[in-house]
């Protein structure tokens, strides 16, 4: 998997795969890794201070929600007597999205030394890393790279001498899109349905065995060890203000090199689709789904005009999300696409609402027949009123996940989902959705 | 009920959490006897409940709430496609196709020798790699198209 253009080594060196030691520990140390950890324990760096650079470098969360990362990490009640946790969310099903498995595969100890730096930052002396469960070449890898850390002093008991005690594991997931969620996640690795809590409390107050706890994605703490090195304000200038660093985008689809891409933030679209090949066969962009199949998609237009940060793709009418752009050609029906990531919300719905449960059945029941020609003049109107009703009414954000890409298809595509309900067919014929995908000449 | 080497494997997952959290381990436990036993039975359930000092029903809640489990026997080979949007762009759907035309079974279906199951899973989480598809949970393979499925068929025994 090609990476262009790697502006962040401590996180991307290695994500080509290239090398098969390039993810080990001495091979990081080489690339500066570990320098940002064991200079902090070192000068006994105040806590505040770390904690001030990360918000200095206004890195956000990059798992899709985007809260301001120092600022979460300032909610920890750090003089609170007793266990506290990190938390590494690895939980990477969110469709379009597989940056994660990547990190982890070719970069483990940035993650690593991030949740070190993390967990001194906040006085937490134990963390988790939950892996997603169908990723389980990465569970393993992690926890040699675990052994590697501790074996070279790097986690444990009174780490290089300091006195800072980490310890890290590994928690599998097995299959439930749900538990991405951040107290899902807590509830699973208690052993239970991966079912969200009620918030407040959040997480730093009452999270993990009902202790204060911190939980980052992934890209997240890989961003951390550099950030410490290079110092908060030149990692924001990397990017934009508002909009600090580089990050990593998933870019799935119809294009020419589907990958991982890292770039500054506030980049041209245009730029992360040539990186990414271009589009398969030289066709016309049709649509985009910027941050993951939560996020509202997009029309091609407005997307050739957009650059990659939370602010513009906010402006668009959608979500940077957690960076999986899916791209859709002009050979795609939009609404088989929805039929699918409507299946997807009825599926992974953990049940637990009454408005997703029973709302995500109907979405997709309505989504579907339309689809095989049986919806009705009026379903139109219908999905939306079944939207509204699910939005704001759960516990979770899977509700509204499942309602925006139903209410931004609808929206942009109208006439193909109309033509659908009149004629009983697709406004793309069958062969040329099926030349689309490229299976049968496909060569690797 | 479970092998000495998988008790191993359980202890030490236990390890991992708190004493007083030993229900912790019960994802990575059902896993490990799902591995070694192909499913999970009611038996197989009670038993890993047991083991954590956790009620059996709590164990079964999650062993019917994470789709990665087999309640059910299964096919010596679990076969998963994916087939969420990404990887429907980029050919899973059509994979799945062509695996039910050479299986000559539908999804949810076994071959009548026994050798394989199909099933149509959710985002695996590696889009980039599409069409993607799982053999028995845990070794990914990714760019599948006919040639490579073929291959892989011939491979699974």
């Amino acid at each position: 998997m090609a990476i262009l253009g790697a502006l962040n080594p401590m996180l991307t060196v290695g994500l080509d795969g290239n090398n098969d030691r390039d993810w080990r520990l001495d091979a990081y140390v080489k690339r500066g890794g570990y320098s940002a950890l064991k200079r902090i324990l070192s000068k006994k760096m105040p806590q505040d201070q770390v904690i001030n650079e990360v918000k200095k470098s206004v890195l956000r969360g990059r798992g899709g929600a985007g809260f301001p990362t120092g600022l979460k990490w300032s909610f920890m009640p750090r003089a609170f007597p007793g266990d506290k946790y990190v938390v590494c969310n690895s939980d990477e099903g969110e469709p379009g999205t597989f940056k994660d498995r990547d990190i982890l595969l070719f970069n483990p100890h940035s993650v690593i030394e991030g949740m070190a730096i993390a967990a001194y930052a906040m006085g937490a002396a134990r963390g988790y890393n939950y892996i997603h469960g169908e990723i389980w070449e990465v569970y393993t890898r992690f926890e040699e790279a675990l052994d590697e850390a501790i074996a070279a002093g790097l986690l444990g008991k009174n780490i290089l001498g300091s006195g800072f005690d980490f310890e890290l594991f590994a928690h599998p997931g097995y299959g439930a899109y749900i538990c991405g969620e951040e107290t899902a996640l807590l509830e699973s690795i208690e052993g239970k349905k991966g079912q969200p809590r009620f918030k407040p409390p959040f997480p730093a107050s009452f999270g993990l065995y009902g202790k204060p706890t911190t939980i980052n994605n992934t890209e997240t703490f890989g961003a951390v060890p550099f950030i410490m090195n290079i110092g908060g304000e030149a990692y924001l200038e990397a990017g934009l203000a508002n909009n600090g660093g580089t990050k990593l985008f998933s870019v799935s689809g119809h294009v020419n090199r589907p990958g991982n891409y890292e770039i500054p933030l506030g980049t041209p679209f245009s730029t992360l689709l040539e990186m990414a090949g271009g589009m398969r066969g030289g066709r016309k962009l049709k649509g985009c789904i910027p941050g993951g199949s939560s996020s509202p998609v997009v029309p091609g237009a407005t997307m050739m005009d957009c650059t990659m940060d939370y602010d513009s793709i906010s402006k668009a009418g959608s979500m940077l999300g957690s960076g999986a752009v899916i791209v859709m050609d002009e050979t795609t029906c939009m609404v088989k696409a929805l039929e699918r990531l409507s299946f997807f919300y009825y599926e992974e719905s953990c049940g637990q609402c009454t408005p997703c449960r029973e709302g995500t059945n109907w979405l997709y029941k309505i989504v579907h027949r339309i689809e095989n020609g049986q919806g009705r003049p009026d379903d139109l109107d219908l999905l939306g009123s079944v939207t509204t009703n699910i939005m704001g009414r759960t516990i979770c954000a899977l509700g509204d996940a499942a309602s925006m890409p139903v209410q931004s298809f609808v929206k942009h595509f109208r006439d193909e989902f109309a033509y659908h309900i009149e004629h009983k067919k697709c406004l793309v014929p069958p062969d040329v959705q099926r030349a689309g995908s490229g299976f049968f000449k496909a060569t690797v | 009920m479970l092998t000495t080497e998988s008790l191993k494997r359980i202890d030490r997952e236990i390890a991992k959490y708190p004493v007083e959290q030993k229900q912790s381990a019960v994802m990575a436990a059902l896993a490990i006897a799902q591995e070694e036993q192909g499913w999970l039975s009611s038996e197989a359930i009670e038993f890993v409940a047991n083991y954590l000092g956790m009620a059996p029903i709590a164990a079964y809640e999650v062993a019917s709430f994470y789709n990665m489990y087999n309640l059910k026997p299964v096919g010596k080979y679990k076969l998963t496609v994916c087939t969420n949007l990404p990887c429907m762009l980029s050919g899973g759907v059509d994979a799945g196709e062509y695996l039910k035309k050479k299986l000559g079974v539908g999804y949810n279906e076994t071959t009548p020798d026994g050798r394989i199951t199909l099933k149509e899973g959710e985002c695996m989480g590696a889009c980039g790699d599409a069409p993607v598809m799982l053999v028995n949970n845990h070794r990914m393979c990714s760019w599948m198209y006919p040639e490579q499925i073929d291959k892989l068929l011939a491979e699974l025994e």
